[in-house]
Order: structure tokens, then C-alpha cells, then sequence
């Protein structure tokens, strides 16, 4: 391995981005490949599925053979609100391989006995987020149910560029949310990006089936994700 | 920002390099059968046998070192495999019944 490129890989790797180190078993010459580069052909087929996927593997394309050893950040899900749903949500998430975290300023709510097993930020959202910053290897899911709260929280996903944003809510309270965000700047195109009512349609009932309806609609979004070509965040 | 796994292998790889030791680096680049490692798990190993990470359940991981030990005074990339159809297999004994294939090279 060219030392340059373990360093470049490294680098994207500690900056939580994604990175596929494509070695050319042939002859052993290797490249770092961001999700930003173009790389067109079978390759670049084949470079796109194992970003989607996070799936390593060896290909052959035109006799020559190839490793893509790809590195995918670990997915956050980052959690507005210390409810019941998040409850539910705790053990789906970290089944399902997603870090989560909560952040709820209402101590009362956010106390570390309702949630052994996740990390609890009883404070502001955009404090947290400050110290913790969102990118697109983030999903937010907004279940405070009190604006104060969630709309700051939105408004940093929709920035960062979160792979999935889903807001609890009917669709009255949603159309209200999307009003608000109108006047903090962002336009129809940002506010299609929220996931509202949250997670899949399964007609889920309670907080127990509305968790496993977000952590399919987590799901779903990260497996859909496209970075490609895109500014990295 | 710190990895979610330390200690990481190739952030190891990495601080081994600075530190002027001669590194080999092998990867599992196919696996058949129930393999405990998949596809891309890494092992880094230095030239005095130190070594992180791993490519299988600790079943080959000293045929792999030893084969580093080569690949690092030669700089020829090898290919090996592993498996229970391989008579190597039964030496280095791949408990799981499964069959890998692992990439050793030179770090530069």
C-alpha cells in the first residue's frame, strides 16, 4: 500500500467521511476514492454500489482484478426528545448497528435510568450540536413535540445534510413546522427533505410500532443514500 | 475525533510507519463458507512480528504474520487461501469450515 494513501484514507476516515481504497490486485498499485470523485464504467458501478452498501469485495472488469475495501462512518441517530418512542427506539437502533444519542433539555425526561444503554444530553439541541456536529452519516428524528426544542434541532440537520429527517407530528402540526421554517429561510426543496409523519407507512399504533416505523424509515434512507458527486459535508 | 474501535489497524498501521518500522498489511479479500471475518477485516504487522486487527477468528492470523515476515523483506504482494479443501487447512486449522482468501503487502 502506497503510504500516501493510507494517510489520505485515514484522514477521511478520523473526518468521518466516507472512503473506498480500490486496489489493483494485479499489479498492487491502490487509490483512495471519495464519495465526491467521479469515476465512470464498470468500476464506477461497481464503486457506487459498495459505498451503498458498505459491502467490501474483489470484481473483475476487463481482466484485471480489483479489491474495494470500503470504510463507511458509523451511522448516528440522533434523537430530539427523551419520550416513550425513544424508548423503543433505543434497542431497534442499536440492533439495527446505529449509534444513537438523545437530547432533551427537559432534565426530567433525559435521565440516565429510562435510558441505560444510550448516550442522554439533557441539554439544548444546538449546544449539543455544537459540540457534537451533524453530517450526512447523521439521522435526526424530532419527537420533542415542543418547537423550542425541535426546530433549532431542524434546522442543523437540514444543514448538516442528514442522510434521514423525520418529524413526529399530524400533518396540521407538520404544515405549521414547514411555516416556521419558511421564515428561518429554507424553501419547498428543504422542507421535502423531512420525513413527516415520521418513518414508514405501517399504520403502527403506540409507541413501540411508531420506533420500528422510524428505524425502518433509517434504514431505507441510508441504503437509498446518494452521495456521489455531491460537496462533501 | 476518535474512532469507534480502538485500537484501529490501520490508524496503527499508520503510527508504526511514522515511527520508521517496516509494516505489512493483509486483508481478507473473499471468504466462502462461514468465515468469522468478512470481506475488507485487516491485520497490520510489523517487522518484529508486533501485530493488530485480525482476518479470521485467530485460526490463521500466524501463518498470515509469518507470511508478512516475507512480504515485508521482499515487497512482493502475496495471495493466500485458506480452507478445509487446502491441506495448509488443516495445519493452521480453519475450525469454522469456511475458506478465505487473504491479501498480504507492503506498507510503501
Amino acid at each position: 500500500m502506497d503510504p500516501f494513501c493510507l494517510k489520505k484514507l485515514n484522514k477521511e476516515r478520523l473526518e468521518r467521511r466516507a472512503a473506498i481504497l480500490l486496489t489493483d490486485l494485479t499489479d498492487g498499485r491502490d487509490r483512495v476514492v471519495k464519495e465526491t470523485d467521479p469515476v465512470a464504467g464498470k468500476l464506477g458501478e461497481a464503486i457506487r454500489k459498495a459505498f451503498l452498501t458498505g459491502q467490501s469485495g474483489a470484481i473483475e472488469i476487463d481482466g484485471s482484478s480489483f479489491f474495494l475495501n470500503v470504510y463507511l462512518p458509523s451511522p448516528r441517530l440522533v434523537v430530539i426528545g427523551a419520550v416513550h418512542i425513544s424508548e423503543a427506539l433505543a434497542p431497534m437502533a442499536k440492533a439495527a448497528g446505529y449509534e444513537m444519542e438523545i437530547i432533551d433539555p427537559r432534565s426530567a425526561f433525559a435521565t440516565p435510568e429510562r435510558f441505560p444503554d444510550v448516550a442522554v444530553y439533557a441539554d439544548w439541541p444546538h449546544d449539543v450540536l455544537l459540540e457534537r456536529p451533524l453530517d450526512s452519516y447523521c439521522a435526526m428524528a424530532v419527537l420533542s413535540h415542543d418547537p423550542k426544542i425541535d426546530d433549532p434541532a431542524l434546522e442543523m440537520a437540514l444543514k448538516a445534510g442528514c442522510f434521514y429527517i423525520g418529524a413526529l407530528g399530524s400533518r396540521t402540526t407538520h404544515a405549521k413546522r414547514i411555516e416556521r421554517l419558511k421564515t428561518l429561510g429554507f424553501n419547498d426543496d428543504h422542507t421535502s427533505l423531512i420525513n413527516a409523519p415520521i418513518g414508514l407507512d405501517i399504520g403502527a399504533v403506540g409507541p413501540q410500532e411508531i420506533a420500528v416505523a422510524i428505524i425502518g424509515g433509517v434504514i431505507k434512507a441510508f441504503r437509498a443514500r446518494d452521495n456521489l458527486g455531491k460537496d462533501g459535508n | 475525533m476518535v474512532l469507534q474501535q480502538p485500537p484501529d489497524p490501520l490508524i496503527i498501521a499508520e503510527r508504526w510507519m511514522l515511527e520508521g518500522r517496516d509494516v505489512a498489511i493483509a486483508t481478507v479479500i473473499e471468504t466462502w463458507g462461514s468465515s468469522p471475518r468478512q470481506a475488507g477485516s485487516q491485520l497490520v504487522i510489523d517487522n518484529s512480528g508486533n501485530f493488530e486487527g485480525s482476518v479470521s477468528g485467530g485460526c490463521v492470523e500466524a501463518a498470515v504474520i509469518a507470511e508478512a515476515a516475507d512480504v515485508i523483506r521482499h515487497g512482493k504482494p502475496a495471495m493466500l487461501e485458506f480452507g478445509v479443501a487446502d491441506e495448509t487447512a488443516w495445519k493452521v486449522g480453519l475450525s469454522c469450515g469456511g475458506r478465505i482468501k487473504v491479501y498480504v503487502e507492503r506498507l510503501g
